[in-house]
């Protein structure tokens, strides 16, 4: 499937770009830091069965940078006034990463449009002990190495030069990512206490093998969530949905089903 | 022109083996290498060659502050400068600078400036910086909030130094419902502010500012990359509407001076090379965290001087040949000094005399041939560029 067109709308005063295709169920893809610049093949499986939306996230991609972006509480009103402005119903909400965080944050402040909950390796909570990497103080290729498992695919992407429309939207990604996740690093001290305010069926996706966020974090998570469960999925790192896109797009979909 | 003897106090016993085994001497470098029996003798040698320049007649001396390297170990330059406040007479004493967004609450550094301001009677020189992007690594401070803080931070510094107390300051990151600094400042309206940098052009754009005026430190670079940023500051000077004086422009510089320029080339070759391949190293994510610069200036700097600074030109005669290096016998040295002034305009000259591995008697040799043979020279130089233009 050809990737849909971007669109826009106005939030807050900050042109947010989106896209939106399929028909089904309305999912809504809550992107992490690297973007959603792409029309990733997971979103095209997805898209066959659902009403896909992604947004880029203000201070992302497309989207623009508003003077309020200063902390994820920002990206959380974001999300809720997203929402609203598309008017989207029974929202089966999938966050990767920083996206997950964005989901349970604005979650907490009471989302009564979302339907269910996905999480995917997500950022946001620290598990005490629990080592977590420092995408800060990698460079472009530790990225790859460090995000994916399977490390034939990383050598892959670092071969791949990028072009320098993509090094400027990783840089403006990277600010963006840094303004709200830099410190506390990858989350919100506050946010663990009302994480039970979410009562909508949750479940966690998380890479047996994320050197980022490893599973202990998801089983922090899973621990605060009333009745959330927590799904590994093994050989496979932070990125599941490009690592093992086939288990991951049939986990979000058949959870999606279920509810 | 005014001659002060800057200080980095590196950590020079660092084990050169270092420079392979790991890939920074910033943020990750272990502290087991810090030996604090070796630390105590570097510290009291570096007091002693400052406290020697303010008797060998320096308009000045620099302290500086650095955290969590083997760059430098001052982290508080105000433990350095207080130190140096009772145990010098005449010298100023430049605080070059104090990294104002990494302090929790600025006034603390009001109130410490100010005290060495009254102590040493008005020999106090204020120096405001952002920090470099490593220590927003190591302080976890939001680098993409740098410049917000480090502007917020100084209007809040201003207004306790400048504005009968109590007032109130309401900003976004400082909020203080009581202003009111005991001391104030000895001198007035306050010390003078001077602004190092590495070539920002927001920081040029801040510093050159009407309001402020602040004089601008080009802190080591190619000299083609100083003349460049110092005639930049002119020339936002004077599209601000005013021109700028030479007072408001200063460089810093390591500058090693021997009997001879072949033997101060042969003395100094191990320990400049040290500073650059031992001291100066760390990764571009270190250098560069995300919103530390705005993204145009963040292409400058790549441009002008990452290329120079951290990769390329570690070997001395390169660094001497892009004028990073200024050395050789006193006329080579006082020449270029010379020439240097002529072309780009500076009033304020900061000499690292001491870099790298560079040990004590050879900085103590190279402090008095500098201040007895070329500092005589320099000194009566006056304004060039401001009367030329």
């Amino acid at each position: 499937m050809a990737s849909p067109e971007p669109a826009s709308v106005p939030i807050n005063g900050c042109d947010v770009a989106y896209r939106r295709a399929g028909s089904g169920p309305t999912l809504l893809y809550l992107h992490g830091a690297g973007g959603a610049y792409d029309w990733a093949p997971f979103l095209a499986r997805l898209a066959e069965t659902h009403d896909v939306v992604v947004p880029e996230h203000p201070g992302f991609g497309r989207s623009g940078t508003p003077a309020w972006l200063d902390g994820i509480e920002d990206l959380a009103y974001y999300v809720l006034e997203f929402a609203d402005a598309l008017d989207l119903r029974d929202v089966h909400v999938v966050g990767s990463s920083l996206g997950g965080w964005i989901a349970m944050e604005a979650a907490v402040r009471g989302f009564p449009r979302m339907r269910s909950l996905t999480l995917s390796c997500s950022a946001g909570v620290r598990a005490r002990g629990v080592a977590t990497g420092d995408p800060f103080l990698w460079n472009r290729a530790q990225q790859f190495r460090a995000v994916l498992h399977d490390q034939a695919m990383a050598e892959a992407a670092i071969a791949r030069e990028p072009t320098p429309e993509q090094i400027e939207i990783e840089l403006k990604n990277r600010y963006a990512f840094a303004r709200v996740a830099w410190e506390p690093r990858l989350h919100n001290p506050n946010l663990k206490k009302w994480l039970h305010r979410i009562r909508v069926p949750t479940q966690l996706l998380w890479g047996a093998n994320d050197r980022l966020l490893p599973v202990g974090h998801g089983e922090e998570i899973a621990r605060l969530i009333p009745g959330a469960v927590l799904r590994t999925i093994p050989d496979c790192g932070h990125l599941p949905q490009i690592e093992k896109a086939e288990a991951w797009v049939a986990a979000v979909a058949g959870f999606i089903a279920e509810h | 022109m005014q001659v002060f003897f800057f200080h980095l106090m590196p950590y020079a016993a660092l084990d050169p083996a270092t420079e392979t085994t790991h890939d920074s001497a910033w943020v990750t470098l272990p502290n087991s290498y810090f030996d604090p029996a070796i630390g105590a003798d570097l510290y009291n040698n570096y007091m002693d060659q400052l406290e020697a320049a303010d008797a060998l007649g320096f308009d000045g001396i620099g302290v500086n502050e650095h955290h969590q390297t083997a760059y430098g170990i001052m982290p508080s330059p105000i433990v350095v400068a207080s130190a140096l406040a009772r145990r010098t007479k005449n010298a100023k004493i430049a605080i070059l600078g104090s990294a104002l967004p990494l302090r929790n609450h600025p006034l603390t550094l009001a109130e410490e400036h100010a005290m060495i301001d009254v102590i040493t009677r008005g020999r106090l020189i204020t120096g405001m910086v952002r920090g470099i992007g490593a220590e927003y690594h190591s302080f976890g401070r939001n680098p993409t909030e740098s410049h917000d803080r480090f502007h917020e931070a100084h209007d809040l510094i201003i207004q306790a130094w400048t504005q009968p107390g109590p007032t109130s300051f309401e900003g976004k990151y400082y909020d203080v419902r009581y202003v009111n600094l005991w001391p104030k400042p000895y001198q007035k309206p306050h010390p003078p502010i001077w602004i190092p940098s590495q070539g920002s052009r927001e920081t040029i754009d801040w510093a050159a500012h009407p309001d402020r005026r602040y004089t601008y430190l080009q802190t080591f670079s190619p000299a083609a990359a100083v003349a460049k940023y110092l005639a930049l500051y002119r020339e936002v000077a004077g599209g601000y509407g005013y021109e700028a004086t030479d007072d408001q422009l200063g460089w810093a510089v390591p500058v090693y001076v021997g009997a001879d320029d072949e033997s101060a080339r042969r003395e100094a070759k191990p320990h400049i090379e040290a500073f650059r391949r031992r001291f100066l190293r760390m990764t571009n994510e270190m250098l560069l965290p995300p919103g530390y610069t705005s993204l145009a200036s963040m292409r400058g700097i790549f441009a002008a001087k990452r290329q120079a600074i951290l990769s390329d030109g570690n070997d001395m005669d390169g660094l001497i040949a892009s004028g990073m290096f200024i050395c050789g016998g006193p006329e080579t040295v006082a020449a270029a000094l010379t020439r240097h002034h002529e072309t780009m305009g500076f009033r304020q000259l900061l000499v690292m005399l001491q870099f790298g591995t560079l040990p004590h008697n050879m900085t103590m040799a190279n402090l008095e041939r500098f201040a007895k043979q070329v500092m005589p020279k320099l000194k009566p130089l006056s304004e060039t560029r401001a009367t030329a233009a």
